[in-house]
């Protein structure tokens, strides 16, 4: 669990961080915050402990209760430890007249968890979201920044194993990507 | 298939490079903008007839000359990319295939804007979309089309890419605009309008990616031919994201005016109901404008054919008509439950609902309740009617019009479809045979 | 100037000001119910939707009437605006429809509630809503807190006015408590219980229209009305130490400040609003600790007469009639 590792951001994500800042007039830095705690996720484990928020908030200079008032508006951000491999599955209108269940079903089924939930192994979280803007391809399910389109329960098994096998950490704002 | 002014040459491999896109005429447009005035520039939009692309249909050279200019201010624009409407997914195609026409038009409109300063809010989620974006625009530097006195016109622009983090209600401008601030989204309370304070307090225009990227080919071909396409005060072209039970869904590039009934069932657009199927209804302009059962999405109350135009959608007002909205195109078949639809949209608002108003923040979730309950076969008669009255309660009287856009879909339902209300009360579920499984796939 | 008419008063007011503020000034039934706009609070007002009004004519210049329903709190009068509030069978029945919606999680437990008596949303529920409630469903919870030592927070209660927040942010140098989460899980909170130690803390308190705040000291479980305000003032270096004290025999119950009219606090002789500091809310309970100035008067219904009641139920009867009409005609 992070809380016992030091909190602190690598070197590429200060840069990174730095550079994202500048983007905004004099003073108006904290207009960074929704970046910033996106790199936050990828760099403490998929999601954003109180520890992780308050860190968050010295590196901006701003109180601790304007992260936490933004981190939980906004639904990407995990205010709860996830699996390493977070599915998100739309759910949606559009989606859902293609089989959007269908699909939420089955990897509940095989994965043996509900909506929500993280496996034993803490490798998969199944969580279900709004339009991806995807709806022309659906339905469909995100896992980091990767949008997997025009599902089959096939389609369901292969991608779900190819994780399995790799075993890494998939976060929206993909760790490197955070090197440039 | 009309004219492509945004989606040509999408098949040209390296056309998301600078040096692709720039083999195609990429630029150009640029190149010849910079040699005119900004308020020409402006003026040429006004000509062209183009109305904004995000759902409200608001003419954008209008909106572009209500921009207050305060002296020794700066002005901002702001593209809205957050594309979330459920039905609409034309931004992303577009941003994704096609990145640098949305930055020759950000460059384009910045300067007939006077802003020096521009920003992309892509929403979060679209992440991958976002490096693209920044990286065409790290080209874009490269080749001096942004950065300091651009192609030697003395007009200098720094153009940034955002990303929201999960909140449909982010699309509404003002909400936008408190999001890049760094805050929760809630949509401010107007008036002031973000023509006279709009981002950190300066006059701020926000517009749509395919009203932004239109500009290109208005500069192009003129605004007067860009006018010429289209019927009456519906100019140019439009992109329609086609979704659900259709043969061949995805984004169509249509010339307005094209009849509801082509656009539906010729082999050009959607290739007609999938299965064989017969059209049960459609929802035109994305999730939150009212659903129009077959009969009058594709003819008028007045038996005339619908047309895919602002005005021709919206023939007949909220009775009979509906919007063009954002062109998300949901078309469902014989064997979809209406009712069933309008609870998963009414989860859909009573999840997103930003939660600063009365109106909005309970009677989303009331509705919503009311759904679920009466798809478990528990709804009383009188269930329909306190859903007419809620939602009657809420449309009109929020800070923001999410509030309509909530109210909407589910008074539509009721207007057209109260049969299936009444089924689902009378036996506890519908006669309609609902089939919302992956195509032919019968078991899990 | 501007001349503005509501519900057929005409008055004159300087540019910039609000209708509720107009309709303030004219006093009477006339005048908006606001339940989150508090007018020495910025940016306050436009969240709870109380104070809807119909602007029938936008003004001399532009007649046109404003095609939606305004906010009285933040909408501003232009020079031959006119309004209709309880004229308007539009209004009536928009404004029940809040009511309804502000009821719709609350409790409803004002027999156990502290605020009860000086309550704005059991005032508005008795002038303003429907008889009865048409919901069945659980209500929403959220477990009760603490805001520091001090202050209990009873979320359940909540409305969402946004004014202690408003207090937090333009009162108290560091913030730390704030809104999270979003819609209908939107909640008043410190996400990790943070104390609030900063010395106008308190003044939530005074401006939470309902009992979601209150104060811990508040020595014992007693009515409001039962107890005996008294003004009473002290010298502090922090406050203007001007207050209302509640008392029962000797004893000093609680501290709060001095509430006007529309139940705002009141403003000190230098025009300033009379904010009090913690010590003087908190820490002083003895009548020795105070100088008595007097009984305090309080004057529940001067916004809400009972001949205002009766008037708003039969426009009510009238609008439910026009309804059923309205309706069939829509079904048709
Ligand atoms: C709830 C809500 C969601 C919206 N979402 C979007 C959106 O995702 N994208 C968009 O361009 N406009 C959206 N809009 C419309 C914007 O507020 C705004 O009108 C638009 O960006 C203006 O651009 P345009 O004039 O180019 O259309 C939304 C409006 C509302 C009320
Ligand atoms: S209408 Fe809904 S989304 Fe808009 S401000 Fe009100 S609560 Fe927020
Ligand atoms: S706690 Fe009271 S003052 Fe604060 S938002 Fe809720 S109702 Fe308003
Ligand atoms: S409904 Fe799933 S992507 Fe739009
Ligand atoms: S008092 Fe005006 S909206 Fe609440």
């Amino acid at each position: 669990m992070a809380t016992n590792k030091e909190i602190k951001f690598s070197d590429d994500a200060l840069a990174l961080i730095e550079k994202i800042i500048k983007r905004y007039p004099e003073g108006k830095h904290k207009s960074a915050i929704l970046p910033i705690l996106h790199i936050a996720q990828a760099e403490f484990d998929g999601w954003l402990s109180p520890e992780v928020m308050d860190y968050v908030a010295s590196v901006l200079k701003i109180q601790p209760i304007e992260v936490y008032e933004v981190a939980t508006f906004y639904t990407m951000f995990n205010l709860k430890p996830v699996g390493k491999c977070l599915i998100e599955v739309c759910h949606t209108g559009p989606c859902w007249l293609m089989g959007a269940e269908d699909v939420v079903r089955y990897i509940e089924k095989k994965l043996g968890i509900k909506n929500g939930e993280t496996t034993a192994d803490g490798m998969f979280t199944l969580k279900t979201v709004e339009c991806l803007a995807s709806c022309g391809t659906a339905p469909m399910m995100q896992i980091g920044e990767t949008y997997h389109e025009n599902l089959t329960l096939e389609k369901v098994d292969t991608i779900l194993e190819e994780h399995r096998n790799a075993g890494v950490r998939r976060t929206h704002w993909e760790k490197e990507k955070i090197k440039s | 298939m009309g004219r492509q002014l945004l989606l040509d040459n999408l098949d040209k491999p390296g056309i998301n490079t600078l040096n692709g896109y720039q083999e195609t005429g990429g630029y150009e447009s640029l190149r010849k903008a910079l040699q005119m005035k900004p308020e020409d520039i402006v003026a040429e939009v006004q000509k062209s007839g183009l109305r904004g692309r995000g759902g409200a249909g608001f003419p954008t050279g209008m909106k572009w000359s209500f921009l207050a200019k305060p002296p020794g201010e700066p002005r901002y624009l702001i593209c809205n990319a957050d594309e979330s409407e459920p039905g609409t997914f034309k931004d992303r195609y577009l941003m994704q295939r096609k990145p640098h026409i949305l930055i020759e038009g950000m460059i384009i409109s910045s300067f007939a804007l006077g802003a020096n300063t521009s920003f992309i809010y892509i929403r979060g989620e679209m992440m991958y979309v976002y490096h693209i974006l920044q990286k065409a625009i790290d080209e874009a530097y490269a080749a001096g089309y942004l950065g300091k006195n651009i192609l030697g016109s003395g007009f200098d622009l720094d153009l940034h890419v955002h990303c929201g983090a999960g909140a449909y209600i982010c699309g509404e401008e003002t909400a936008l605009l408190e999001s890049l601030e760094g805050k929760r989204g809630n949509p401010r309370i107007k008036p002031p309008f973000p023509a006279v304070k709009g981002l950190w307090g300066c006059p701020t225009v926000v517009n749509n990616v395919e009203t932004i990227a239109a500009v290109v080919p208005i500069i192009r071909i003129t605004g007067e031919e860009y006018a010429k396409i289209g019927i009456g005060k519906s100019t140019g072209t439009k992109l329609i994201s086609a979704s659900g039970h259709i043969n061949k869904p995805g984004v169509y590039e249509i010339e307005l005016g094209v009849p509801v009934e082509e656009f539906i069932y010729s082999e050009q657009y959607c290739g007609g109901i999938r299965n064989g199927k017969k059209l049960k209804a459609v929802v035109a302009g994305g999730s939150s404008v009212p659903v129009l059962p077959a009969e009058l999405i594709l003819k008028t109350a007045n038996g005339e054919p619908r047309l895919m135009t602002y005005e021709s959608l919206a023939e007949g007002g909220f009775a009979t008509g509906t919007m063009l909205g954002s062109g998300g195109f949901i078309v469902m078949d014989e064997d979809t439950s209406v009712v069933k639809n309008v609870w998963n949209f009414s989860r859909f608002y009573h999840h997103e609902s930003c939660g600063q108003c009365s109106p909005c923040r309970e009677g989303t979730g009331w509705m919503y309740k009311i759904l679920s309950r009466l798809l478990d076969g528990k709804g009383e008669t009188k269930d329909i009617d306190l859903l007419w009255d809620i939602q009657r309660k809420i449309e009109g009287k929020t800070i923001c019009p999410f509030g309509d856009a909530a109210a909407w879909p589910v008074a539509a339902a009721i207007r057209h479809f109260r049969s299936e209300f009444e089924q689902y009360i009378k036996n506890g579920k519908s006669d309609v045979k609902h089939y919302y499984r992956i195509n032919n796939l019968q078991e899990i | 100037m501007a001349r503005v008419t509501i519900d057929g008063h005409t008055i004159e007011v300087p540019d910039g000001t609000t209708i509720v503020e107009a309709a303030r000034k004219i006093g009477g039934d006339i005048v908006p119910p606001t339940m989150c706009y508090y007018s020495t609070l910025k940016t306050s007002g436009g969240y709870c939707r109380t104070c809807l009004v119909k602007v029938t004519k936008g003004s001399d210049k532009d007649p046109r009437p404003m095609p939606k329903l305004v906010v009285g709190c933040r909408q501003t009068v232009m020079d031959g605006m006119e309004v209709q509030n309880i004229t308007s069978p539009e209004v009536l029945e928009a404004r029940e429809g809040v009511v309804e919606f502000l009821l719709l999680n609350h409790p409803l437990d004002c027999p156990v509630c502290d605020q009860a008596g000086e309550c704005d949303l059991q005032d508005l529920s008795y002038g303003h809503g429907d008889e009865g409630t048409r919901t069945e469903f659980r209500r929403r919870t959220f477990p009760m807190r603490n805001i520091g030592d001090k202050i209990k927070l009873h979320m359940n209660r909540c409305i969402m006015c946004y004014r202690c927040v408003k207090v937090a942010e333009q009162l108290c140098p560091e913030r730390v408590h704030g809104v999270l989460n979003r819609g209908w899980d939107a909640e008043i909170s410190t996400y990790i219980e943070k104390a609030i130690d900063n010395e106008w803390s308190g003044n939530m308190i005074d401006v939470c229209p309902v009992g979601a705040l209150t104060d811990k000291t508040f020595r014992f479980k007693s009515r409001v009305w039962f107890t005996k305000p008294l003004d009473a003032h002290r010298d502090c270096d922090v406050c203007c130490g001007r207050v209302a004290l509640w008392v029962s025999g000797d004893a000093v119950l609680r501290v709060t400040g001095r509430k006007g009219v529309y139940h705002e606090i009141e403003n000190t002789e230098d025009g300033k609003p009379g904010w009090i500091c913690n010590t003087c809310r908190f820490e002083k309970k003895n009548l020795s600790d105070w100088v008595i100035e007097g009984p305090r008067h309080i004057d529940r219904h001067s916004v809400i007469s009972q001949n205002h009641y009766e008037q708003l139920k039969q426009l009510k009867q009238d609008l439910s009639r026009q309804k059923l009409i309205g309706e069939k005609a829509h079904n048709n």
